[in-house]
């Protein structure tokens, strides 16, 4: 399987996308939409650009869903290939969700979890109606009210059911993670590489593959053990200083799902646990994660590997839809070559089928 | 479980406060503070990438979650102080305040009169946000009243 190189049709390409700066303006009566205004008001599918492209940076995933016409698969894309342009000055060190400013948190396992349940800016609750109001340029309806804080720490949740021994703790370790952005993908993969590729993976795959698990296809009976969102600091260590400086502040969005797990010959019966971590608010794609990062689990736990989603090399090679959106487009390009080998077979096969 | 230092240095403080503070903002602070001090750029405005990591379990053995852009600079008064910065996204402009601002900054003859008259305002902006958005997020804070009265 193969494509070929073909010169010509400069023109038509040049008139498509002068036709498609054209439709990507629309009606030139309506005001033309601001990068501002789609980073502010369209603060979800910035989100998520900048989850699947894989790169923080609010201004230029606006631009990206701007110039993408708000396909935001093509505008992860444009921010993929910008990354390549930049150079690698450092990596952080690794963010410390605990002690995260919280603007969302919530349990569904703990009624009266340390610090208390904070529902933030949600769609929960919300009836799904459309609102009519905003067909018009309405003034903000009720602005948000504040009250009293409370300086109460959050702990997380497993931090809490840790203490008592039920809950799986964390494996702490600090070897170098794997980097899929310098490293090519190969098996087995570790932990580390499977979190990486689930960040930055699919939004819709990634909660397809989540879902099959709750639908029994490798069914953990997983709970929302804590969902967390907020701004986490970020720190850098530049050599040329030789200490760590903060330098600013990321808004990412946790899931902690917990599972039961009824032991093993070494590991005495308790809940293990699945982990998502992503760009922005992204609580749908971060509870997503943290169930496909269970399942993938699977082997490592001793459970039968039978389902879609426990199959590490199934997942990984699939999740990806930079990658995913390449391979199935280029069957656009001239496959001319290839289709008159194909059309040859057939005719052969046809003849030999009517002697 | 964190790898935070246990005491802030003050100079980690401040280019903390700096590195989030908006490019007009501290020009005009610094402005009417030092005028304009002489400088030389030793390096950049460059933007670049810093790999963003977490821990597995928020607690476990750390992974990629992804890049995020910066842009740093590094810049030399007639003094010899070197002032560094590191801010988050592509303004070049920004970054080159800040490492003129460490640079004032590590000098102790200046470094009283900017604490108070960049540092301290730009810290109380930033904090007043924080507290704005504690404030917002405290008003949806949930109390079950109603499911611990059904149990009794």
């Amino acid at each position: 399987m193969a494509y070929v190189a073909v010169k010509g049709g400069e023109q038509a390409i040049d008139a498509a996308h002068a036709w498609l700066a054209e439709e990507r303006r629309g009606d030139t009566s309506s005001p033309a939409l601001s990068v501002a205004q789609i980073q502010d008001q369209l603060g979800r599918s910035v989100d998520r650009v900048m989850a699947e492209g894989s790169l923080y940076d609010r201004q230029l995933a606006a631009l990206a869903i701007k110039q993408a016409q708000g396909d935001l698969i093509e505008a992860a894309f444009l921010l993929r290939a910008y990354r390549t342009t930049l150079p690698r000055f450092a990596h952080s060190k690794p963010v410390d969700t605990a002690s995260m400013t919280i603007e969302r948190r919530i349990s569904a396992i703990f009624k009266d979890l340390p610090g208390g349940q904070v529902l933030g800016p949600t769609y929960d609750y919300t009836h799904r109606l459309l609102d009519f109001g905003l067909l018009e340029d309405e003034a903000l309806a009720t602005g948000a009210v504040a009250a009293e804080t409370d300086t109460a720490a959050m702990p997380r949740v497993p931090d809490i059911l840790g203490q008592e021994g039920l809950l799986e703790p964390d494996t702490v370790c600090d070897h170098e993670p794997g980097d899929l952005t310098r490293d090519p993908l190969s098996f087995p993969a570790g932990r580390d590489v499977r979190l990486q590729a689930l960040a930055r993976g699919d939004e819709g795959f990634v909660l397809g593959m989540g879902y099959s698990t709750q639908r029994g296809y490798g069914s953990s009976h997983p709970f929302a053990g804590e969902i967390r969102m907020g701004e986490v600091s970020v720190e850098i260590e530049p050599a040329e200083l030789g200490f760590a400086i903060d330098i600013c502040d990321l808004v990412l969005t946790e899931c902690q799902m917990v599972t039961r797990f009824k032991g093993s010959k070494t590991v005495p019966p308790q809940f293990t646990r699945g982990y998502g971590l992503v760009f922005g608010f992204g609580e749908r794609k971060a509870m997503a994660m943290a169930l496909v990062d269970r399942a993938m689990r699977a082997a490592e736990l001793g459970e039968d590997v039978t389902a879609p989603a426990q199959d590490v090399e199934f997942v990984l090679y699939h999740s990806d839809n930079i990658e995913a959106t390449g391979f199935v487009e280029h069957l656009k390009l001239p496959h001319y070559v290839d289709f008159q080998s194909e059309l040859q077979n057939v005719r052969r096969m046809r003849a030999e089928v009517a002697e | 479980m964190t790898d935070r230092v246990p005491v802030e240095t003050s100079r980690q403080r401040w280019m903390a406060i700096l590195a989030r503070a908006p490019a007009e903002r501290l020009e005009a602070l610094l402005i009417e503070a030092e005028g304009a001090p002489e400088y030389t750029v030793l390096r950049g405005p460059e933007s670049g990438l810093v790999m963003v990591r977490g821990r597995a379990g928020g607690g476990g053995a750390p992974f990629n979650v992804g890049e995020m852009t910066v842009t740093r600079c590094t810049v030399r008064l007639d003094s010899g102080l070197v002032g560094h910065a590191y801010i988050a996204g592509r303004e070049p402009r920004r970054a080159e305040l800040a490492a003129l601002a460490d640079a004032l900054m590590q000098d102790p003859e200046r470094m009283e009169r900017l604490e108070a008259q960049v540092i301290t305002p730009l810290q109380a902006s930033q904090a007043a946000r924080r507290a704005e958005r504690a404030g917002k997020a405290a008003a949806t804070r949930v109390q079950f009243f109603a499911m611990q009265t059904m149990r009794t």
